[in-house]
Formats: structure tokens, C-alpha cells, sequence
């Protein structure tokens, strides 16, 4: 929303630099985007009149014009464009003008002949960008005069941006009241002069549909037609709407000075001389002033003529069919109040959005109307030699009174923290229209005042919304700043959000660095991660990149690793921590939402100068679960291999964690990694987190390490391939009993001589009692259990 | 040998020792020095067989002699030994340090999650707990609870994916944290002091502001007697916790469904210490988030009394925070992972 200084002050005896008003206009939450200064550029530009045009002697395309400033001492410029016509008053700017750009204007010869200064073009003033020809002025402006004070530039606009609450702010007056509240200065809003009426063919009106046109003020008349005079196309200019008539000027200057959206329809194009106001017909469809056919549907609102040809779609925009035009002598003026929900859905399915739409969504003022109507045929008489006629048409069933909201004072102060009086608050309410009427005896002792609320404010309608108002006129940074003190006090993380944590911490520590990748996919995607293509799907997507939401971290990680190989970075360690989206449980509307742990590690680890190169393997992905394991402190979790989605088969494992597999870990697919061009082994993980953080943790009791030595064996057996090294530590533990201390496998080696299809597992066992040193032979028959339990769960025979 | 003897030749013994110790320049040498000075063949050996020729009231003095000189010559022999020590390179081989380390290196966390977690801090130090809820929500949680009923022209604020579940425009991708708030309230009754980040989502194009997935962090208080000066308190409090002293916060209307009053609040330009840059646009202020005092509406639809309680609630996003902070021109480097952007962090 544009608002001229100037214009503003028609309402309101405004002062102060433009900076300070705009602070105070920020301070009320009429938010300042910019300050425009118009004419702030150009200095000693001079009103001309063009007395003579000749040809430049030794140039086709220049003219050679002669111009009077108003002295009588005529003055000849070298000039380009020809648009203009001898008696046209146009800008000239003489040797020693400035112009936007700094650029300062010398005498100088074109072509050899002299031109005294130039005459302009609306860009060369930095008006508009329009460079196609000479400004034409009135015919009747004064000449020698400086251009700002003619076109008015010697002004302030700004640019304000209005939240949708504040319909009242969609206009001129609106923010002059605001201001003029927040400046402690009066704001006075002119009531309308009559003027002469005259006898007309009477209109009809007819509205349909009252629920969604409760008032609709018809004003018929006779105009002339023709363009408007200066200051009302420099008022629309400045305001950002351009003029087209004085009849059109006129409905948008008093639809930016009230807020009012008004219409002025052809009366003669009118069929029947009348107004109907309807819902549409499903599938019927108007060309709008655009010329753009819209077909409409029965939610939509029309205003036809009286034979029920539309003429309008109401509130958004006017149909071509009884458009002002230049024969146009009589008009019909509509000022109606159609509801803002309406509006709204009809601008949006439409695409639509006009400034008579962005008034109503908002919501304009029900008994705004016919003052608005007034206000407008007193602006026709004044330029359009408008007279209005008798018998004013106002279809209002059901008048919309004004509302009263109590306030009681110590809300306010409850709401704000401050220490106001009744008074100070009914000073702030005053000048905006709360019109205070004290509530009547036994209501309340302690300063509850009833408040009537203007129409114009349909966003206050409860206390609440009279706090906010006091808040604003008191001042929000006028409010003493406080700290809440918690009645009882708590807070801190939650278990799983420390096991979070302390997971992300140790996946650092282990080298991996944290990625953040979309949670929206594409089929494509899945697809090259080598998961079914399908999840849950958008019904808007605005890309089909981003048309499903992900039912796995892990192909996004995989596209990221790959993004970074192909920007030469082939060796990463990357780790994710994010939502999936699986199928709602049934009887359930929202997905199965589980927060995931996904790990992805490419190409080469430890490149270093003491070390031989390596590349990456499962193990390096074990290594990291092992980590995040370790940093939970798991009670019971093991890798089981199996098949997963997108893993090479025999190089995964499923993650079980107490009992329940919660997710996989490996080497990813050649087919994968050939799809998305990874072109090393690639390891990776994924596991439900959510699953892993609620998990059963090792109990934190303390156990004293035992004086007495240790005994360690070792033993190596012979298995079959197919037998894990995990089930076979399991078997041994599990026979080693509560004597033994340690157990790993320190060994894994094949041969020939073992034979195809075996191999030699090697564990480190180490035993030791709490509270003796353990016998020859008490180790040797814990030894002998180990080995009877291998041969009989897995076949195994100690290797020799 | 009479004590005086006896004294005089350890005197003599410890001077030439002190003397014989410093130049032996191997450990080879200083061994020899020590079977000389205090072996079997040394003179503190003739020393000890002596004493007990003496009379018995000169032997304790004579026993404190013996013990002075071992003290003596041990300390210097161990000096020297330290001292050889430390210059015996030749005998090992060299390593080269300034080689890398061995181990897997540190990783690094992600932007957003470094500042979400520092503001997470910052609100576990004034005593809040932090909240999280499902990034998929349905209408009611995402809009209706939030004071915007079913039309409200306020939807429109924001561009919204829906999803293909439930009725249509039933289920959507949550465009803010706010949500977080409705199912934090209808958990429990207050005191609530509470933050909340995470994801959230819009119907836009990745370009170099926006993005249709990107993160926030919103916090909620709900007690009796919360104010609005103890929401521009807590939000100046934050300010001067999280970009340091000297940082100061300014309020100024706005308009949001679920607050009333409603602000934005502007902290002093982290770029410029408030000077004015071309960050903030000249103005010395950085507009960081929205807030306002928790709607009656809103309390309405989680059952809390709005005259009992009262509450506050702001928010923010950590993208724009950080882009702001640490200078990031593009969105787009938060999600495309670069490693190269990742490790500056």
C-alpha cells in the first residue's frame, strides 16, 4: 500500500522528518518497505509551451523546437522524439538542471545547432520507465513553473506493507487515522458535499444472494468522460495505479482513500437499466476487463445487469460488457459490502488477485459504503461534471451494527505487564473510533469499560484484540521487559533426546560428518537406492523431484555421496539423522513417522603417508554401529546376516536389537552404486533410531576388577563357511559361563588344507574368578565345554 | 684414618666425581663414573671398612659424611643421566610428527543442528525442555488449533503440501513448528516452558532463499501470570545469551493467527554490532522471527483456562540464522551437502 504524504495529510495535520514518521508508522505495525521520494532527483526542470517545431537542417530524425518558459523569451532545444505538437506544455530542463543519475545539463551544439537544455521524456525524470515520447502536461498548467510543484513530487510516498487484520489500513484515511493516533494529532474524515441532483430513468437492483451481498449501494448519473486533470493522475501515479478516465480515476482514488473498491458501470450497456446480484451458474462463464474468459462456478458471485447477463465478477473484477468508455454519459456506481470468505475463494481459484479483491478478503466496512458512493460523486462533479441523480439505491436487509467488547483495565495490565490507568487506556482507543460507554452499575467497580467498535475494525472483537490495539498505541518497546519466573521450574533434555545426542557425537568422533538431505523424493530416487519406487505421495508436489515423502534416509545419503564424487570428492564418511514416512497403522490418518539413522561411507579411508591405503568395507559401517552401540551403552544388540534392499547379498547384516531387527548394515549393491555413479564399494547403514534410543541399556552398577590373574585361552576352530563369527562368540560365551571376562576373535584365515567352504575361526577367551585364582584344571574343563558347545552347534572341530 | 682424614677424602672424592660425571658424554662412561665413585673399588668403599676403626662417638659423624657424599654424587650422576638422555637421538629412530594423525579424524555436525542446539542450550539454561512432534500433521493441528479455521484468509501466509492421505487437504506437510505447541498443551496442564525446533515445509522453489524443506525453532510459555513484558524480556534475555552482551532485541507489531498481540522482533545486526551494514540493510537491525502472547483461541482448543494462564510463544528460522551468522549466501548449500561446505563448520 502506497501512501503520499501529502495525500495523508489531507485527514491529518501530519509533521516530522521522513524517517521519524516512518519509525512511528513501524512503531503502530504499518510496516515501512521504502520511502520514496519522487522528485527527489530533479532540480530546475521548467513547465513549456512548444511554439514552433522545424527539422534539424543535417539530421532526419532530430527536431529543432522552439519553446516559450513563460517569459516570453523563447528558448530552442534539439529534441529526438516528435510526439508532441506545437501549444503542448511539456518539462524542459535548461543548462545547469539536474536529473536522476546526478546528471547535470550543459548548452551544448547537436549536429551543429545549439540546444538550450532538453525537453523530457516521463523516464528521463525517473517518473516511469516509459521513454516513448516527450511528457505531455495539462493543457492549462502554468508555465515557468517547477515541475515538482506541478506534478506534485515534492513529496514523500511510502511503501507500507499491511497484515492481513488491518482492513482499515488498505486505505489513505485509514493510515492517517493510525498515524495521526500514534502523533496525538486530530484526524478529521470530510463528509461528502451534495451537489445538485438530477432526474434520471430510474435503475433497478435486485440482490440474490444477501448472504454474500448484505449491502449494495447503487448511484446512477450523468459524466463526461475525459482524461483526469493533473493532480488526480499524480495522486493515482504516486499511490502506484495509473490513470485511465476521470470516471475510472475517480473509483480507484476513492478506493485507496477509504478502502471502498467502487465499480462505475456504462448505464446505457446495462440491459434492462439494472442491477441483479447473483450466485453463478456452474460452468458459466464472463470475459473480464483483461479479456480473459473465466468460467465460474455456483460458489462464485456475479453482478449481472437486470437481465442476468453478468456484468462483473463481484468484488475481483468488471466484465468488458459495460465498461466506461468515451461515449459514456450516464453510469451506474456500485459501492457494495460483499462478505470477505467469498472473495477470498473466488480470487484464489481464480488466480485473480486485484486491488478490489485484496480490500475485500480483508473485509471492507459494511456502513462505508454509501459515504464512499457520496465521496465518489463528489469527486465525479468536481472533474467529470458529474451529476448524480435521485434515488439512491442501498440494498442493506440487515444492517450490521457496530459490536461492543468490554475491557477491563486489569486485563490489560494482566495481558501487557504494565500499569495502566482506565483513562491513559481509553486515550489510546479514543482516536482510533472506540467510542467508550462505561458499562452500567454492578457490571464491574474496577475500570471495565465498554467499547463500541467501528465497523472499520472487523479484526477487534474481543478484549484480547483492544489489548493488542492498546499495545500498539501504548508502544511495545514502552513495555517494561520481564523475566517469567517458573513456578516450577523443570525442563533439561529428555532421555532420548541426550541418547540423540550423545549418537550424533559419537558418529563425529568416529570421522562421519552430518548431512541434512530432503525428506521429499522422487520416485527415481528409491528406485536407484534400489527400494521399491513408491511412498507416500503429495497430493501438490511442485516437482516430481519432490513428490514422495522418503520411506528411507538412505537413498538421499546416497544421492549426497554421490553428488560429492562427482565434484571430485570420492572418499566421504556422511551420516544422517531424520524422519521416514511409512503407511499409516490402520484406523490411523497420519503416517507411521519414525526418526532414522542412516551412515554412508565411499571410496578410500586412511590415505596417509604411514599407512597402506584401504578401501572401505562393511566393516568400516560395523565400526560406526559399534560406535553409536558403545555411546548408548546397548544391552543387547547383534548383527544377523541377511539380505537387505539395496545391499549386495552375502555383504549384510540385519541390526537386532533386543530380539527385533531395526535395520540393516553392509555393502551397498554394485547395481545401486553403477545407478547413482559411485564408482568405489560404498558402506552403509540404516536403522530405526527411535527403536535404538528406547532400547534396553546396560545397567550402570559398579563391578570391582578382580585382584586374582587372569587365565587366557586360545582356540582356534574349523567351521563352515556359513557359520557367523557372531553366532560362534555367542555359542562360546554363552558355554564359557560366568567366569569368563573377555572373548574376541583374533583370527579368521582359510586354506586348501581346510578345505572349500571352511574356515578357521580363532578366539581370545580370558577367565577369571572374583574371588580365587582359577585351577589348571578348573580352566581346562571351561576349555572343554567351549569345545563340545562349537561341534554341537555349529559343527565346529578345534583346529589342530 | 682419623675422621678428618676420613672427611678430607670424601670432600676430595666428591669434587673430582662432580667433575668426572659431567664429562662423561655416554651412558657407557657415566655407568663407569658410578663403579668409580661408588663401586667396590671406589674410595667410599675404603671409607665404609674404616669406620668401624674409629672411636664409637666419631662414627655417627662419620656415617652422616658417608651418607652426604652418596646423596651428592647419586643426584649428579642423575642429572647427567637425564641429561644425556635427552640428547641420545641418534640412538632411536627419528619420528616424524607433523605427519597426520592416525585415527578417523572428527567429523563435523551440520549447521542447522549446531545452531539448533545452541539455542537449545540457551533455553535449557533459563529452564525450558525442548518438545518435537511429527513433520506429516493434519489440518487440525497445523491450522485449526492455531486460530486459522477452515478458510481463513490467513492460511494463505503460507504455501502449503498436502498429502495423500486422509480427506482431502486433511493431512499436510507441517508448515511451521507451531503444531508442536497444540500437542505439547493437550499433553499436560501448565506450567509449560518449552521449545521446539525442527523441519518444516513449504510449497516453494529452491532458490537462494527459499527452500520446501527447511528448519525452525519456536518456543512456548504458558503460565498464571506471564505478560508480554516477560516475552520482549525472555526475547532480549535470549538475544544478549546467544549473540553476546552488548546485543539487544526491539519489538514491533505484526499479525499472526495464533498470537494476539503478535510482533516481530528484530535483534541488533550481529554483522555490524548495529552500526549498519548492508546485511541489515543500513538499519542496524536484523528482523530474526515472529511472536506474540498465545491466543485465547488457541487455549480454547487445548482446554486451557485463557483467564487462568497466560503464555507467550516466538519462533524463528535456523536457516536464515545461520545464513545470516556465518555469511551463507545459498540455502542450497545446507542440503546439498557438499563436504567441502560441511567441514567449514
Amino acid at each position: 500500500m502506497k501512501a503520499p504524504l501529502s495525500w495523508l495529510r489531507d485527514f491529518a495535520p501530519i509533521e516530522g522528518t521522513p524517517l521519524d514518521l516512518a519509525d512511528t508508522l513501524n512503531g503502530i505495525g504499518l510496516i515501512v518497505e521504502g520511502i520514496v521520494a519522487p522528485g527527489r532527483d530533479i532540480a530546475g526542470v521548467r513547465t513549456v509551451r512548444v511554439l514552433a517545431v522545424e527539422k534539424h537542417p543535417d539530421a532526419d530524425r532530430l527536431a529543432l523546437v522552439d519553446v516559450d518558459p513563460g517569459d516570453g523569451n523563447a528558448v530552442r532545444v534539439v529534441c529526438g522524439a516528435h510526439n508532441y505538437a506545437v501549444g503542448d506544455v511539456v518539462p524542459w530542463a535548461p543548462p545547469g538542471a539536474e536529473l536522476p543519475g546526478g546528471f547535470k545539463l550543459e548548452r551544448r551544439k547537436i549536429r551543429g545547432q545549439v540546444s538550450d537544455g532538453m525537453l523530457c521524456a516521463p523516464d528521463e525524470l525517473g517518473l516511469s520507465d516509459d521513454h516513448s515520447g516527450i511528457m505531455i502536461l495539462a493543457p492549462d498548467t502554468p508555465l515557468g513553473e517547477d515541475l515538482r510543484t506541478v506534478l506534485g513530487l515534492d513529496d514523500i510516498v511510502f511503501d507500507l506493507e499491511i497484515t492481513p487484520n488491518r482492513p482499515d489500513a488498505m486505505s489513505i484515511a485509514g493510515v492517517a487515522r493510525d498515524l495521526a493516533a500514534a502523533l496525538g494529532v486530530p484526524f478529521t474524515l470530510p463528509v461528502p458535499g451534495g451537489s445538485g441532483v438530477i432526474d434520471l430513468a430510474p435503475a433497478t437492483l435486485v440482490v440474490d444472494a444477501p448472504d454474500r451481498c448484505p449491502r449494495y449501494v447503487a448511484m446512477t448519473g450523468r459524466v463526461a468522460v475525459a482524461p483526469s486533470p493533473g493532480w488526480m493522475a499524480q495522486r493515482l501515479t504516486k499511490a502506484g495505479m495509473r490513470p485511465i478516465s476521470n470516471v475510472v480515476d475517480v473509483t480507484n482514488y476513492v478506493m485507496l482513500e477509504l478502502g471502498q473498491p467502487l465499480h462505475a458501470f456504462d448505464l446505457a450497456l446495462l440491459g434492462g437499466r439494472g442491477i441483479v446480484v447473483r450466485m453463478a451458474e456452474e460452468g458459466e462463464t464472463i470475459t473480464t476487463l483483461d479479456d480473459v474468459e473465466r468460467t465460474l462456478t455456483g460458489a462464485d458471485l456475479l453482478i449481472c445487469d437486470a437481465n442476468r447477463v453478468p456484468q462483473a465478477i463481484a468484488g475481483v473484477m468488471g466484465g468488458g460488457g459495460s465498461e466506461v468508455s468515451g461515449v459514456t454519459t450516464e453510469v451506474l456506481l456500485e459501492s457494495a459490502f460483499f462478505t470477505a470468505d467469498g472473495i477470498l475463494r473466488t480470487s484464489k481459484r481464480l488466480g485473480l488477485r486485484t486491488e478490489s479483491s485484496a480490500r475485500f478478503e480483508r473485509g471492507v466496512n459494511p456502513n462505508g459504503t454509501a459515504v464512499a458512493a457520496e465521496r465518489a460523486w463528489e469527486l465525479f462533479a468536481e472533474i467529470a461534471s458529474g451529476q448524480p441523480a435521485t434515488g439512491a439505491l442501498d440494498a442493506y436487509p440487515v444492517p450490521v451494527e457496530p459490536i461492543r467488547v468490554t475491557l477491563r483495565t486489569a486485563r490489560v495490565n494482566e495481558v501487557l505487564g504494565t500499569d495502566l490507568g482506565t483513562d491513559p487506556i481509553r486515550a489510546y482507543l479514543e482516536p482510533l473510533g472506540f467510542v467508550p460507554s462505561d458499562v452500567p452499575d454492578g457490571r464491574d467497580s474496577n475500570g471495565a469499560v465498554e467499547y463500541t467498535v467501528p465497523t472499520y475494525r472487523p479484526d477487534c472483537e474481543r478484549e484480547i484484540d483492544l489489548i493488542e490495539e492498546v499495545a500498539r498505541h501504548h508502544g511495545y518497546n514502552n513495555i517494561v521487559r520481564t523475566m517469567p519466573r517458573p513456578t516450577e521450574p523443570s525442563g533439561g533434555l529428555t532421555p532420548f533426546q541426550e541418547g540423540r545426542r550423545a549418537v550424533r557425537d559419537a558418529l563425529l568422533g568416529a570421522g562421519l560428518s552430518e548431512a541434512y538431505t530432503f525428506s521429499l523424493v522422487s520416485p527415481a530416487d528409491l528406485a536407484a537406492a534400489g527400494l521399491p519406487p513408491e511412498g507416500i505421495e503429495l497430493e501438490n508436489p511442485l516437482r516430481a523431484e519432490e513428490s514422495l515423502l522418503r520411506p528411507a534416509v538412505l537413498p538421499g545419503l546416497l544421492k549426497a555421496a554421490a553428488f560429492n564424487a562427482g565434484h571430485g570428492l570420492p572418499d566421504v564418511g556422511l551420516f544422517e539423522i531424520g524422519h521416514i514416512f511409512l503407511p499409516p497403522p490402520a484406523g490411523q490418518t497420519l503416517p507411521d513417522e519414525r526418526e532414522h539413522l542412516a551412515v554412508v561411507l565411499t571410496g578410500t579411508v586412511f590415505r596417509l603417508p604411514h599407512e597402506p591405503n584401504r578401501t572401505v568395507d562393511g566393516h568400516d559401517a560395523v565400526g560406526r554401529l559399534e560406535v553409536v552401540a558403545g555411546a548408548l551403552g546397548l544391552a543387547d544388540w547383534s548383527l544377523e546376516p541377511d539380505a537387505a534392499a539395496g545391499f549386495t547379498p552375502g555383504r549384510a547384516a540385519a541390526v537386532v536389537v533386543d530380539g527385533e531387527s531395526v535395520g540393516a548394515v553392509g555393502e551397498v549393491d554394485p547395481a545401486v552404486r553403477a545407478r547413482l555413479g559411485l564408482a568405489g564399494p560404498v558402506a552403509a547403514l540404516e536403522v530405526n533410531l527411535s527403536k535404538v534410543l528406547t532400547a534396553s541399556r546396560r545397567e550402570r552398577r559398579s563391578v570391582t576388577p578382580s585382584r586374582y590373574p587372569a587365565s587366557t585361552i586360545d582356540l582356534a576352530f574349523v567351521v563352515d563357511e556359513s557359520v557367523p563369527a557372531g553366532a560362534a562368540q555367542r555359542t562360546l560365551a554363552g558355554a564359557a559361563g560366568g567366569l569368563l571376562e573377555d572373548i574376541g576373535v583374533f583370527d579368521v584365515f582359510r586354506s586348501d588344507a581346510l578345505g572349500p567352504n571352511r574356515k578357521s575361526l580363532a578366539f581370545g577367551l580370558r577367565f577369571r574368578a572374583s574371588d580365587r585364582t582359577l585351577t589348571d584344571e578348573e580352566v581346562g574343563g571351561l576349555r572343554q565345554r567351549c569345545i563340545d558347545a562349537m561341534a554341537e552347534h555349529h559343527g565346529a572341530s578345534l583346529r589342530g | 684414618m682419623t675422621l678428618e682424614e676420613l672427611a678430607a677424602l670424601l670432600d676430595a672424592e666428591q669434587a673430582r666425581a662432580k667433575d668426572e660425571i659431567d664429562k662423561a658424554e655416554t651412558a657407557a662412561a657415566l655407568e663407569e663414573s658410578e663403579r668409580a665413585f661408588l663401586g667396590k673399588r671406589s674410595a667410599l668403599s675404603t671409607v665404609n671398612q674404616s669406620i668401624k676403626d674409629l672411636a664409637p662417638e666419631d662414627r655417627p659423624r662419620a656415617g652422616q659424611a658417608v651418607s652426604a657424599y652418596k646423596t651428592a654424587v647419586t643426584e649428579r650422576l642423575e642429572a647427567r643421566r637425564v641429561a644425556l638422555s635427552d640428547s641420545a637421538g641418534e640412538a632411536v629412530d627419528r619420528l616424524d610428527l607433523t605427519l597426520p594423525g592416525r585415527g578417523a579424524g572428527r567429523g563435523h555436525l551440520h549447521l542447522i543442528t549446531q545452531v539448533q542446539q545452541e539455542l537449545e542450550e540457551v533455553f535449557l539454561g533459563l529452564g525450558y525442555e525442548v518438545a518435537e512432534g511429527p513433520e506429516v500433521e493434519t489440518d487440525f493441528y497445523n491450522f485449526e488449533a492455531l486460530n486459522m479455521p477452515p478458510a481463513h484468509p490467513a492460511r494463505s501466509m503460507w504455501d502449503t503440501l498436502y498429502v495423500k492421505l486422509g480427506r482431502p487437504e486433511e493431512v499436510v506437510l507441517r508448515t511451521h513448528t507451531s503444531p508442536v505447541q497444540i500437542r505439547v498443551m493437550e499433553s499436560r496442564q501448565p506450567p509449560v516452558y518449552t521449545v521446539m525446533p525442527g523441519r518444516c515445509y513449504r510449497r516453494d522453489t529452491l532458490d537462494a532463499r527459499h527452500s520446501p524443506v527447511f528448519h525452525q525453532i519456536e518456543g512456548l510459555v504458558v503460565d498464571r501470570g506471564i505478560t508480554f513484558g516477560d516475552l520482549a524480556g525472555t526475547i532480549d534475555a535470549f538475544t544478549r545469551a546467544y549473540f553476546g552482551p552488548g546485543h539487544t532485541s526491539r519489538l514491533r507489531p505484526s499479525y499472526f493467527p495464533f498470537t494476539e498481540p503478535s510482533a516481530e522482533f528484530e535483534v541488533t545486526c550481529f554483522v555490524c554490532d548495529g552500526a549498519g551494514c548492508s546485511v541489515c540493510s543500513k538499519t542496524g537491525w536484523l528482523e530474526l522471527g515472529g511472536c506474540g502472547m498465545v491466543d485465547p483461541n488457541v487455549f480454547r482448543a487445548v482446554g486451557y483456562d485463557s483467564e487462568t494462564y497466560t503464555g507467550f510463544a516466538f519462533g524463528f528460522g535456523l536457516e536464515r540464522m545461520a545464513m545470516v551468522r556465518y555469511g551463507v549466501e545459498h540455502i542450497k548449500s545446507f542440503f546439498e551437502n557438499d563436504v567441502r561446505f560441511l567441514k567449514q563448520f
